[in-house]
C-alpha cells in the first residue's frame, strides 16, 4: 500500500516536471544542454586518456605473460595440490582505486561475494584496490585481512606485486587464489582465478621428488619469487582490462551524451519557436482587439 | 577362429604402436623449450636454444636439453644463452628463478633483465656508490638486508659492465 502510494507520487512529480519542461523553460533547457555538452567533453577526453594508457598496458601485458605462465607451468608440472588439514582459504581480490570503468571491479567482488555467501568462515580476503574493499566491507568486513591502496593511478610494478606477495606469505592458508580480470580483447575480459600455493603445499607436491638438488632455502625463495611474479602478471592483466573497459565505458558515455544533446537541441529549438509563435499571437490578437 | 586371430593381431599391433609414439615424443625432447622473461622485457619465449648458463645461489651451471628437472634461485649476474647458430647472447639479471621441468622446458624468470651491451659502466659505478652509502647508513635489520641485496646487485653490475 505504502509502496504503491510512493509510486503514484513519483509518477505525478514526473508528469509535472514534463509539463514544466514543455513550455517556457528556454533557460533551463539551455543550461542543461550546456552541462551535457561539458560532460561529453569530459568523457571524450577521459576516453582519449584511457586509450593511451590502454596501449601501454597492453604492451606491458605482453611482456608480463611469459612470467605468469612460467609460474603456473611449474605448479602444473609438479602437480601441486592444496593441503587440506585445516580449511583456511585466502582470496586475493585484484581491483584498483578508480571507478568509471564498467563492471571490472564489481565482477571481481561479486565472484568473491558469492563464495563468502556460501561459507563465510575461514576465508580471508586481501583487497588490492579500494573498490573491492568498498563493495565487500559492508557485509563481510570481518573477512578482510589486508587492504592495499593507491592502486591503479600508475601501471603496476614488480615492487607493488612483491609487497602484496609478502602480505600473502604472512598469512597461513591451505588453499588460495587470486581473482582477477583476464584480458581478452578491447571489448571483453573474463573474470578468472589463479591458484596460490603455500610453501608447505609445494613441499608436499607429489612430483616434487623428480626435481633435483632442492633444499628448504631454495624452495622458500622460489615460492616467494613465483608468488610475486604471479601477482605481478595478474595485476598487469587486471590493469589492461580496466583501461580497455574504461575506454569502452567512456566511449559509450560520449555516445549517450551526443544522443542527449541531439534531443535537447531539438526540444530547445521547438520551445524557442513555440515562444516566438506565442508572442506573435499575443501581438496580433492584441492589435486585432484594438481595431 | 581365423577372424579372432586377425582381431587379436590387430590389437597387438595397436598395443605395440604405443611405445613407438612415446619414443618419437622423447626424440622431440632433444629440443629445449626455453623462456627467458623479466618484468621489463621478454628475451626468449619458448625458443629452441643449444645451451644456457645461469648464475645461481648454489653455483653457476649450464643447462643443455634433457637436463635433470630442478629448481634454482638466480644470483645477480649474467645469463649466457647459446643459440642454435652458435651466437652467444649475454643478459644481466638482478634476481629471479630457474625452473627446469620434466619435459625439458626451461623457464628463467627474472625481476629485471637487460642485455649486457646496454649496460652503462658509469651508471653502474654510481649505483654501487649509492648502495655502499645506503648500506653504511642502514640501522634496522630489514634495512640492512635490503641494502645488502642492493649492494650485491650493484657489485655484479659493475663487474659485468666493465
Amino acid at each position: 500500500m505504502l509502496g504503491r502510494g510512493g509510486l503514484v507520487a513519483i509518477a505525478a512529480a514526473q508528469s509535472g516536471g514534463q509539463q514544466v519542461r514543455g513550455m517556457a523553460t528556454l533557460k533551463t533547457i539551455s543550461l542543461r544542454l550546456k552541462s551535457v555538452k561539458n560532460i561529453q567533453k569530459i568523457t571524450q577526453s577521459m576516453k582519449m586518456v584511457s586509450a593511451a594508457k590502454y596501449a601501454r598496458a597492453e604492451r606491458d601485458l605482453k611482456a608480463a605473460r611469459p612470467i605468469g605462465e612460467g609460474s603456473v607451468t611449474f605448479y602444473e608440472k609438479a602437480e601441486v595440490q592444496e593441503v587440506g588439514e585445516k580449511p583456511e582459504k585466502l582470496i586475493v581480490a585484484l581491483t584498483s582505486d578508480r571507478g568509471l570503468c564498467g563492471a571490472v571491479h564489481t565482477s571481481v567482488a561479486r565472484q568473491i561475494r558469492n563464495e563468502l555467501c556460501e561459507s563465510p568462515d575461514n576465508i580471508k580476503v586481501i583487497c588490492v584496490g579500494d573498490k573491492s574493499r568498498a563493495i565487500l566491507q559492508r557485509l563481510y568486513g570481518k573477512n578482510i585481512a589486508v587492504v592495499a591502496n593507491e592502486v591503479g593511478r600508475k601501471p603496476p610494478t614488480f615492487l607493488d606485486a612483491a609487497k602484496i606477495a609478502q602480505q600473502i606469505t604472512q598469512h597461513s592458508f591451505s588453499s588460495g587464489k587470486i581473482v582477477y580480470n583476464k584480458f581478452k580483447s578491447v571489448v571483453s575480459y573474463n573474470t578468472s582465478e589463479l591458484p596460490l600455493f603455500s610453501e608447505s603445499a609445494i613441499s608436499a607436491a607429489p612430483k616434487l621428488s623428480v626435481y633435483d638438488s632442492l633444499d628448504a632455502d631454495v624452495i622458500q625463495s622460489y615460492v616467494e619469487f613465483s608468488m610475486a611474479s604471479l601477482v605481478f602478471y595478474a595485476m598487469k592483466e587486471g590493469a589492461c582490462s580496466e583501461q580497455s573497459s574504461r575506454m569502452t565505458a567512456m566511449d559509450n558515455a560520449s555516445k549517450n551524451a551526443a544522443e542527449m544533446i541531439d534531443k535537447l537541441t531539438l526540444t530547445f529549438n521547438r520551445t524557442r519557436q513555440a515562444v516566438i509563435t506565442r508572442e506573435l499571437i499575443e501581438i496580433i490578437s492584441g492589435a486585432a482587439a484594438l481595431e | 577362429m581365423a577372424s579372432f586371430v586377425r582381431t587379436s593381431r590387430s590389437a597387438m599391433r595397436l598395443l605395440s604402436s604405443k611405445p613407438g609414439s612415446v619414443i618419437t615424443k622423447r626424440g622431440y625432447a632433444d629440443e629445449m623449450d626455453f623462456t627467458l622473461a623479466a618484468a621489463n622485457k621478454v628475451f626468449y619465449a619458448k625458443a629452441n636454444v643449444r645451451q644456457v648458463d645461469v648464475p645461481s645461489f648454489s653455483g653457476a651451471f649450464g643447462i643443455l636439453p634433457k637436463h635433470v628437472p630442478t629448481l634454482a634461485v638466480l644470483k645477480p649476474g649474467v645469463v649466457t644463452v647459446y643459440e642454435n647458430d652458435g651466437t652467444a647472447k649475454k643478459v644481466f639479471v638482478s634476481s629471479g628463478t630457474v625452473t627446469i621441468n620434466e619435459d625439458s622446458s626451461v623457464q628463467v624468470l627474472a625481476e629485471e633483465a637487460h642485455a649486457v651491451e646496454d649496460l652503462d659502466a658509469a651508471a653502474a659505478r654510481e649505483a654501487l656508490n649509492k648502495a655502499q652509502s645506503d648500506a653504511s647508513r642502514a640501522s634496522t635489520e630489514i634495512e640492512k638486508a635490503e641494502a645488502q641485496i642492493a649492494l650485491e646487485v650493484a657489485e655484479a653490475l659493475v663487474a659485468v659492465a666493465q
